[in-house]
């Protein structure tokens, strides 16, 4: 298995800079064009929270081995005020900031495995998976 | 800092974003079509996406402000040439850019807003939607 790969994410720049690396990877373990797009754009979502609500972080990128193949496994972590309310957080349309709402529900949607840990105060991490 | 091109083709702008959208790019792109299209008394605005292969919702939105933008000022906006992948992955996403109008080509894209072939070469007017 290859090391951890880290984007800090600090500006609009580094969202960019998070797609283009998890391109490079999604293409290595060989995920289809449509696949692709999902990871490129739940990744892109999340990047974009950690710096819009949490004031930057950074995004770890990894291939993992499941029992079925290789997936690609992202996580986004910022020390930002958390999420005192992750359900409703990960409801359609709501947003606290001045966003869609869609950013949390639909990188859910768009991975095949979504975690998310956050308590106010306490920064959020969500990690996301999504098999070839 | 970078700028997207805008192209005046017949009574419409061209947009053709091919680059990785950010805060900054976005916003000055809104800005300078919303100049444009006044100093060109433009009818119909055609952003070209068939060079991104992500529509994440920060690049959605920006498509639905310049689209309602531009109606305001009495143009009509276009999107054409989302990739298949993207279209897939903006209904699951939850984004289904309700506010503007798609089409598949920049030609088609042209006949949506009323703006025939003819009227880029050369006789404005006579088109009707």
């Amino acid at each position: 298995m290859r090391g951890l790969e880290t984007v800090p994410i600090r500006e609009g720049t580094d969202v960019v800079r998070v797609r283009q690396q998890v391109r490079v990877l999604a293409q290595q373990i060989g995920l289809g064009t449509v696949d692709q797009t999902k990871i490129i754009t739940a990744a892109s979502e999340l990047a974009r929270n950690a710096l819009e609500y949490g004031g930057g972080g950074m995004a770890v990128m990894e291939i993992v081995t499941g029992p079925s193949g290789p997936g690609l496994r992202l996580s986004f972590e910022d020390q930002g005020p958390g999420i005192p309310d992750i359900q409703r957080a990960m409801t359609d349309g709501y947003s606290s900031g001045g966003g869609l709402g869609l950013g949390l529900s639909g990188a859910k949607r768009l991975s095949n495995e979504f975690e998310i840990h956050s308590s106010p105060g306490a920064g959020t991490r969500i990690v996301i998976t999504r098999w070839k | 800092m970078d700028r997207i091109p805008i192209l005046k083709l017949g009574d419409a702008l061209l947009v053709s974003v091919q680059v990785d959208m950010h805060d900054r790019l976005s916003k000055a792109l809104e800005e300078d079509l919303t100049s444009k299209i006044i100093a060109a008394k433009s009818k119909g605005v055609l952003i070209d996406i068939s060079g991104l292969d992500i529509v994440d919702s920060f690049i959605g939105r920006m498509l639905d402000t310049i689209a309602a933008v531009a109606r305001m000022l009495d143009a009509d906006t276009v999107v054409v040439g989302m990739r298949p992948a993207v279209a897939i992955t903006l209904v699951e996403l939850g984004l289904t850019l309700s506010g503007v109008k798609t089409a598949l080509t920049v030609e088609r894209g042209m006949a949506m807003i009323g703006l025939g072939v003819s009227t880029i070469h050369g006789e404005p007017g006579h088109e009707g939607s």
